[in-house]
């Protein structure tokens, strides 16, 4: 089995294409920065253009934290196409480059051939967030420095003194590879149906991307179905960022306001992974491979 | 329109016949204002919390500086702080530090447990930001227990405090802003938000989310040591 | 001998089509064992259930005496393939491929045994290369290194020869005598094309539709004895009638087309060609082929007239 693994990764990170999704992060953070870094207080005085009304925001907002989070919330849109550049290729790519038939004529089994893939896709994944946290927290915390974290939620601002920071972004981090680990499984589940990689690719990121506005739209008929979708829960890493209060609205030091939350939504995350990676082997043991 | 012309009679009333009262009430103010006229400048350490319906805030560490006659500076120890807007600033002894007010009379009523008597400040310059200041003063003490200010820019913010060690010095122990405030929303859309499980707010909860408060909790004042004027830029 | 490969009643069916149908042959050790049919013919399909990549419908198949669906690893790792197409990693060197596929294989070679293995196959210069930079005839050695990489003793080649020039059919060829007399392995090879199997093959096996039609020795399959000459004259009719009344009349066949078909050793040729000078028969062409190709060549054009 570590033979396996060790042989994907190898492949993995011996194709060039592997590289394109580290460059995409890296492009998109820089350019982010760069914006921010010019222009952010535009951005900040639209943000606050309603509260400031009332309230004399002072200190600075747009610190490293703000950033990380501006951008996390942006990214973790994008980064699911660039793991199902991946993770989408895992069985397709191989059929449609004709080695699946080699691969699999070797003495290992199909189900060890595939865990092995999904375990290399996984590992990718994660650092590629790897990469994303090294870019998106520790830079933008030099560049930008650190401070309380001002938050605009769409009903409330949360405050987050500085020192109740850091161990937030850990934990949402931990959960963003949950989530990004559930599109790479599934890009992985429909990488098995077909014989090129565009069409997985694609289908993956369409699904994604449908689940998404339907997960955003906030209309009735769609809201008793949100629940459902995986995608509702992959965004639920911003529940590190909210904090509960005590009785008379006093934020308290290192708490969260919705456990639960995020208990349910890697619950349900890591039910679709299990569900994606054995419905992918199952389908895959009985194929006959023709590619 | 309708109650700017009652609120004008009423005023105009209370100049004219209760001319001895406004006297009165001058001489209070006045009192009042040669008590806190001890300190020249303290340099104070103290908590603030916010608590203002759609803000979720620690507490943050201040320190308050003043200097006669009128600077103020509210600095927080580090961090990102929510204050009411223009309203801080506005604090006791810059409310009486200047003499270009008519002050009336305006009966009494009872702040926190203890009977204080009401007096109406109005600022005699035309361009001063304050059109109307109600404060309540325990006479006994010279102290003010709770002022409520109307200004031009800002809306309308009720301050009260309460005393302790340093009641001598006509310096609170607590003070508490209260302001309103706007209701807040930002569309799911700009902040990506995709779950959608609040519950629709009570009319009771609209009514106080419309009321924010600053308290400020002072832990320790020193006074008249001396401070820069660099403080305060 | 052993038997290296048995498959009784080897059948495949996809959706819509019976790709094999109760095929059954037995492939002994040392055998190279020539797979001739059309294509689709059913070859790779058979091919493919031997190695596990296709569930047969029914039948059943043993590898080296055991079951395959039981001892599926312990087979496996004994058998080198190239699949049709000899794909490996395009963006990866030759030498880095070779070293994947050792490694599933069980193996840990150095550096210098990779080296050596493509040096077999002519390739030790472009080790370091990109395989995307290959040529048809490059991927196809390489295919063939990696097929036996882990010295495996059952060899099968699925039409090794497909878009290669003339000089690489001939490496190839070379290459499979050189693994059975010198290395003593057995060999699958397949092909459509009959006169390549007949050159290297020592057991033949066609099938056409998914079916066996023949099955045998190459010795008696390709026999002399059996040499068929096609004639085409310009008027047949006529030349029947006098080589009826030759020495060759009853080497003559029953005639399919307009052509004559005369049966007879192919040390007669020459003898032939002298008599049809001699009674001036204006021949146009004379083709001579074994039986077995012309037998082939029968179950082509019957395919032939059935697909059109």
């Amino acid at each position: 089995m570590r033979t396996l693994i060790n042989i994907e990764l190898y492949k993995i990170f011996k194709r060039p294409r592997t590289y394109i999704a580290f460059a995409a992060i890296t492009a998109l953070i820089v350019l982010i920065q760069f914006g921010l870094k010019i222009d952010g207080q535009t951005y900040v005085d639209f943000m606050l253009n309603d509260i400031g009304s009332t309230l004399e925001i002072d200190g600075n907002v747009l610190n490293g934290y703000l950033v990380c989070y501006i951008m996390l919330q942006l990214l973790l849109v994008h980064v699911p196409l660039l793991i199902a550049l991946i993770a989408a290729d895992m069985i397709s790519g191989e059929a449609n480059m004709g080695t699946l038939r080699i691969l699999l004529s070797k003495p290992y089994s199909r189900t060890s051939f595939m865990l092995a893939k999904f375990i290399a896709s996984t590992i990718y994944t994660l650092l590629l967030l790897v990469w994303l946290a090294f870019l998106a927290l520790f830079v933008s915390m030099w560049v930008f420095g650190t401070d309380d974290m001002f938050l605009m939620k769409s009903s409330y601002v949360v405050l987050l003194k500085e020192n109740d920071v850091f161990w937030r972004y850990i934990g949402a981090f931990l959960f963003a590879s949950l989530a990004m680990t559930t599109v790479a499984a599934l890009g992985f589940f429909l990488s098995v149906f077909a014989e090129n990689s565009i069409g997985p690719i694609v289908a993956t990121m369409s699904v994604i991307i449908f689940l998404t506005i339907l997960s955003t739209m906030n209309i009735p008929v769609f809201n008793t179905i949100k629940p459902y979708l995986f995608t509702t829960h992959m965004i639920s890493w911003k529940e590190f960022f909210d904090i509960q209060v005590t009785e008379s609205n006093e934020a308290i030091l290192g708490s969260i306001q919705n456990k639960d939350r995020i208990l349910h939504s890697a619950i349900v995350l890591i039910i679709h992974i299990i569900v994606f990676v054995s419905a992918a082997i199952v389908v895959f043991k009985k194929k006959d491979i023709l590619s | 329109m309708q109650k700017l012309l009652i609120l004008f009679l009423f005023t105009v009333h209370y100049s004219l016949f209760n001319s001895v009262s406004a006297q009165d009430a001058t001489a209070l103010v006045m009192k009042v204002k040669a008590k806190l006229d001890q300190v020249s400048d303290y340099e104070a350490d103290g908590k603030m919390k916010t608590n203002v319906a759609f803000i979720k805030a620690p507490i943050g560490k201040v320190k308050i500086f003043y200097k006669k006659p009128n600077k103020f500076r509210l600095k927080k120890d580090g961090g990102i702080s929510l204050l009411p807007k223009g309203g801080v600033s506005v604090n006791m002894n810059s409310l009486v530090t200047t003499d270009e007010f008519v002050a009336l009379a305006a009966g009494e009523a009872m702040v926190g447990g203890v009977k204080t008597t009401v007096v109406k400040m109005l600022p005699t310059n035309e361009n001063s930001e304050v059109v109307l200041t109600t404060m309540y003063i325990d006479e006994t003490n010279l102290l003010i227990k709770k002022a409520v200010t109307t200004t031009k820019e800002n809306g309308t913010y009720e301050i009260e405090m309460s005393y302790g060690k340093f009641a001598s010095f006509g310096l609170p122990d607590k003070v508490v802003f209260s302001f309103n405030t706007k209701n807040y929303k930002l569309p799911k859309g700009l902040t990506l938000e995709f779950e959608d499980n609040e519950k629709p707010l009570t009319e009771e909860q609209k009514l106080r989310n419309k009321k924010g408060r600053v308290e400020i909790t002072y832990t320790s004042y020193a006074i008249n040591k001396g401070i820069a004027d660099a403080v305060f830029k | 001998m052993q038997s290296i490969i048995q498959v009784k009643g080897l059948t495949k069916s996809f959706k819509n089509l019976t790709a094999v149908k109760d095929l059954s042959f037995t492939v002994h050790e040392g055998d190279v064992y020539g797979f001739l049919g059309q294509n689709g013919a059913g070859k790779s399909t058979t091919i493919r259930m031997l190695l596990t990549l296709i569930e047969p419908t029914a039948g059943s198949i043993e590898l080296f005496g055991m079951p395959l669906h039981t001892h599926r690893t312990e087979i496996l790792r004994q058998i080198g393939a190239v699949i049709e197409k000899p794909d490996v990693y395009k963006y990866l060197s030759a030498i880095d491929n070779l070293r994947i596929f050792a490694r599933l294989s069980g193996l840990k070679p150095t550096d210098q045994q990779l080296m050596q293995q493509l040096e077999m196959v002519g390739l030790a210069e472009r080790a370091k290369d990109i395989v995307k930079t290959f040529s048809q005839g490059m991927k196809q050695r390489l295919g063939i290194a990696v097929a036996l990489i882990h010295d495996p003793k059952l060899i099968i080649l699925d039409e090794p020869t497909n878009g290669l020039d003339p000089q690489g059919i001939a490496d190839i060829r070379n290459l499979i005598r050189h693994l059975s007399r010198d290395l003593n392995k057995t060999i699958l090879v397949s092909s459509h094309l009959l006169n390549e199997i007949e050159q290297i093959a020592t057991r033949v096996l066609i099938i056409d539709k998914g079916t066996k039609l023949v099955e045998g020795a190459a010795a008696e399959l390709f026999d002399p004895a059996q040499t068929l000459v096609e004639l085409e004259t310009l008027n047949n009719d006529a030349a029947l009638i006098q080589l009826q009344q030759s020495k060759w009349s009853a080497n003559l066949q029953p005639r399919r087309t307009g052509t004559l078909l005369i049966k007879l050793h192919r040390n007669q040729i020459p003898d032939l060609h002298k008599d049809l000078a001699g009674m001036q028969i204006p021949v146009l062409s004379m083709q001579p082929r074994h039986s077995l190709e012309d037998y082939f060549l029968q179950v082509t054009s019957a395919q032939h007239a059935h697909t059109h």
